[in-house]
C-alpha cells in the first residue's frame, strides 16, 4: 500500500515534533507559572500550599519589594553588554580581517571556554579576583587599589564575571557579520576618498550592525536574568532579580512571588528588546 | 595630502614596475604610458598581471620596484583615497547598506562637494537610471548595478577611471550592449579609461589602444587593427583571434619583399611585417585572409598546393574549412558565403591562396601554441 500525503500537510508534519516538544515543555509550564503567580497561601495550610485566588496584587507587591534588584539587574546587564561589545568588536574585527592563517585557531580559542562548565569558570573568577590571586596584590602594590579594598563581593566582580561569561556570545555573531563583508566594498570606500576612520564609520561599522544587534541581545537577555555570577562573585548588596527568584522558589518556597517576578522580568526584557530592535532598524539590514 | 585632480590631469606613466609576492613575480619590469583622454585596455589571460597592474594604479597594492606618475605627480606611494583615480570593481562592490543615491554621492560627500544632489541626478540621467535613486543595490539587476558602479566612479570626474573586468558578470547580450554604452560614455565625459579584461573581443570593440599582457610583461601594444593585422609574437597572434602559423625559412628577397620557403613551396611577404631574427620564421596568415580554389584553377598572389578539405562547417555568414596540407599541418580557412560558389566538399583537392601583404612573420623559435590554451571565459581573480 502506498501512502500519498496531500502536499499541504507535509509542512505541518515536519513542524509537529517541534510543536509537541515546545507545547509540553514550554507552553504548559508557562500556563502553570501564570496560574501560580496569582495564588495566595491557603489559610491554616502548610508552607508551600497555595490556592488560586487571582491575586494580581502579587505582581505589585513583588515589584515594589524588589525594585532595587530589578534596577540592578538591568544596570549590570547593560554594563556587561557594553564591556563585552568593547572587547569583542576589536577581537572579532581582528579575527575576520587580520588573522590570516590563524583564523581557525583563534575561533576555536573563542569557543574553548565552553568546554568547561559555566559554574566552574565563574568559581575560577573568584580565585582570580580574590585576595590570594595575582590581580589584587598587584593593584595594591601599584596603589591603584587601597590596602583594604577587595574586588570579590562587589559589583565590579559581578559585572566582570558576566562580561567574561557572555563574551563568546558577543564575539561570534560580530565575527560572522564582519566576515561576511565583501572586502571590495572596503576597498571601494578607500577608492572613493574615504580614509581608514571614515571607511570604518561609513562602511564597516554599518555593515556589521546586524552582528552588533545579535551579539548585544545574546549577551543582554541572559545577563539580565543571570544569578550565578551574582551569587558566586557578589554579596547580598549585589543581588540581582535572578537571585531573588531563585531564593523565593527554593529557600522561602514562595512560589507566587517567584512566578510573578519571572513574568515581570520576561515582560521587561521583551519591551526593552522590542524598543532596541526598532531603534536599530535591523529589518533593513538583514 | 590629497592631490588636486586638476594638477594631476595628464598621462599615466608606469616606469619599470615590478610586483612580487614571495617567489612569484606578478608584474615584471613593466613600463607603460597611457595618454590622457584615451580608452586603454590591458588584455591578457587569467594571472597575466593585468589586475595587479590596475590595483597598483588604484593604490590598493604597492609596487615592489618602480614608480607611477600621473601627469607630473609621483603617486607611487600615495594612499588610494588621496588619488584622483576611481575604480569600477569587478563585482561592482556597491555599498549594500546605502541607497543608490547615497552610493553615488559617497565620493562627493567625502570630498565635501556642495551640489551633491545636482551632480548625482546628472550622472543618474547619464546612465539612464534616475528612477532607481531610492533603491538598495540588492534590488537592482546585474546590468543596473554595473551602471551604478560606473556612475559612482565617474561622478567624481577622476583623472583616471579604472575598470576591472567591469562586464565579466553580465550575460553575452548585455555585455555587447554595455560595451557600446561604455565607449559612448567615455567620449561623452572625456575621461581616461583604463580597462582590464581577458575578453579580446571586448578590448577590440572598446579600446583605442590595447596592451596585450602575458606572464607579467607586455607582449605588444597598439591599436586593435595593428595588433590583429601585424602581431609580433605567437601569443598575440593566437590570443587575438585565430592564426595559421606555418614553419618556414627566409630564402632571399629584394629590398621590399622576402621570399619564404614553406615546405618547398615559395611565397612572398613584405619585409616590414617580419619579426624574425634569423633565417627561420613562422609565416602567419589569418583564416579569413585565405582563399580556396579547386586544383587546376589559376590563382593570384601566394599559393600553396596539395591541400585536401578535411572538414566543413557552415555557420551562416561564413563557412569554416579545415584543410590538411601535404606536410601534415591542418590550416583553418574562413570563406565568406557571398559569391554564390557552392561550398567545397570533404576530400576535395584544393589550392590555398592569399594576398602576400596579409602575411606576418614571427621568430622561428616561437612556441606556436602560446596563447591558445588559455580559456578566454576564465574570470581573472
Amino acid at each position: 500500500m502506498s501512502i500519498t500525503l496531500p502536499k499541504v500537510r507535509v509542512p505541518y508534519l515536519l513542524l509537529f515534533p517541534g510543536f509537541a516538544f515546545l507545547f509540553t515543555f514550554f507552553i504548559l509550564p508557562i500556563i502553570n507559572l501564570a496560574q501560580t503567580s496569582t495564588q495566595t497561601p491557603i489559610s491554616g495550610g502548610d508552607t508551600g500550599q497555595y490556592e488560586q485566588t487571582l491575586a494580581f496584587s502579587n505582581y505589585v507587591n513583588a515589584f515594589i519589594d524588589n525594585r532595587e534588584q530589578f534596577a540592578r539587574s538591568f544596570v549590570y546587564a547593560t554594563l556587561a553588554t557594553i564591556f563585552a561589545l568593547a572587547i569583542a568588536y576589536p577581537l572579532a574585527y581582528a579575527i575576520a580581517f587580520k588573522s590570516g592563517k590563524f583564523k581557525n585557531i583563534l575561533l576555536v580559542l573563542v569557543v574553548a571556554p565552553f568546554f568547561t562548565s559555566f559554574l566552574l569558570r565563574t568559581i575560577a573568577w573568584k580565585q582570580i579576583l580574590g585576595e590570594e590571586g595575582f590581580l589584587v596584590p598587584t593593584l595594591r602594590n601599584l596603589h591603584i587599589l587601597g590596602q583594604q579594598t577587595t574586588i570579590t563581593s562587589t559589583a565590579v566582580a559581578v559585572v566582570a564575571g558576566m562580561t567574561y561569561n557572555f563574551l563568546p556570545f558577543m564575539t561570534l555573531p560580530l565575527y560572522a557579520s564582519l566576515e561576511r563583508i565583501d572586502p571590495r566594498t572596503i576597498e571601494a570606500s578607500g577608492d572613493l576618498y574615504a580614509n581608514g576612520i571614515t571607511t570604518f564609520r561609513r562602511v564597516t561599522m554599518p555593515l556589521s550592525l546586524p552582528g552588533v544587534v545579535a551579539g548585544t541581545l545574546l549577551t543582554f537577555i541572559p545577563a539580565a536574568g543571570d544569578y550565578v555570577n551574582a551569587s558566586i562573585l557578589g554579596s547580598p548588596n549585589t543581588k540581582m532579580i535572578g537571585n531573588v527568584i531563585e531564593s523565593r522558589y527554593f529557600k522561602i518556597v514562595d512560589y507566587p512571588t517567584a512566578a510573578a517576578l519571572s513574568f515581570t522580568l520576561m515582560a521587561a526584557i521583551l519591551i526593552l528588546v522590542t524598543l532596541y530592535i526598532r531603534k536599530a532598524g535591523t529589518e533593513e539590514l538583514v | 595630502m590629497a592631490i588636486d585632480p586638476i594638477d594631476a590631469r595628464g598621462d599615466l606613466r608606469l616606469t619599470r614596475i615590478t610586483k612580487s609576492y614571495g617567489d612569484f613575480t606578478a608584474v615584471d619590469d613593466l613600463t607603460l604610458t597611457i595618454p590622457k583622454g584615451s580608452f586603454f585596455a590591458l588584455l591578457g589571460p587569467s594571472g597575466c598581471g593585468k589586475t595587479t597592474t590596475l590595483r597598483m594604479v588604484a593604490g590598493l597594492e604597492e609596487p615592489t620596484v618602480g614608480s607611477i606618475h600621473l601627469g607630473e605627480t609621483d603617486i607611487t606611494t600615495t594612499r588610494p583615497y588621496q588619488r584622483p583615480i576611481n575604480t569600477v570593481f569587478q563585482n561592482y562592490a556597491l555599498f549594500p547598506h546605502l541607497t543608490i543615491f547615497e552610493n553615488i554621492a559617497f565620493g562627493l560627500r567625502r570630498r565635501g562637494v556642495k551640489d551633491v544632489k545636482e551632480q548625482v541626478d546628472k550622472v543618474l540621467n547619464l546612465v539612464e537610471l534616475p528612477h532607481l535613486a531610492g533603491r538598495k543595490p540588492t534590488q537592482l539587476s546585474g546590468g543596473q548595478q554595473q551602471r551604478i558602479a560606473l556612475a559612482r566612479a565617474i561622478v567624481n570626474r577622476p583623472a583616471l577611471l579604472l575598470l576591472d573586468e567591469p562586464l565579466g558578470a553580465l550575460d553575452l547580450k548585455l555585455r555587447r550592449q554595455m560595451q557600446i554604452e561604455l565607449k559612448w560614455i567615455q567620449r561623452e565625459v572625456g575621461l581616461t579609461f583604463v580597462h582590464v579584461t581577458h575578453d579580446q573581443e571586448e578590448a577590440m570593440t572598446m579600446a583605442d589602444t590595447i596592451a596585450v599582457m602575458n606572464e607579467g610583461k607586455i607582449e605588444q601594444m597598439g591599436s586593435p587593427a595593428d595588433l590583429y593585422d601585424d602581431p609580433e609574437t605567437a601569443f598575440v597572434a593566437n590570443f587575438l583571434g585565430q592564426s595559421n602559423l606555418i614553419k618556414g625559412r627566409i630564402d632571399g628577397g629584394d629590398g621590399e619583399n622576402l621570399v619564404i620557403d614553406l615546405f618547398g613551396q615559395k611565397v612572398s611577404m613584405p619585409k616590414s611585417r617580419s619579426h624574425a631574427v634569423d633565417n627561420s620564421l613562422y609565416a602567419g596568415i589569418r583564416p579569413e585572409k585565405f582563399r580556396i580554389s579547386r586544383t587546376g584553377t589559376e590563382v593570384r598572389g601566394n599559393n600553396l598546393t596539395g591541400g585536401r578539405i578535411e572538414d566543413v562547417s557552415y555557420i551562416g555568414v561564413s563557412t569554416q574549412y579545415v584543410v590538411a596540407m601535404p606536410w601534415g599541418q591542418e590550416l583553418m580557412v574562413f570563406e565568406q558565403n557571398d559569391d554564390g560558389v557552392p561550398p567545397f566538399n570533404k576530400g576535395e583537392e584544393v589550392v590555398i591562396s592569399w594576398e602576400p601583404s596579409f602575411t606576418f612573420g614571427l621568430r622561428g623559435d616561437e612556441d606556436v601554441e602560446a596563447g591558445t590554451e588559455v580559456n578566454p571565459e576564465e574570470i581573472d581573480e
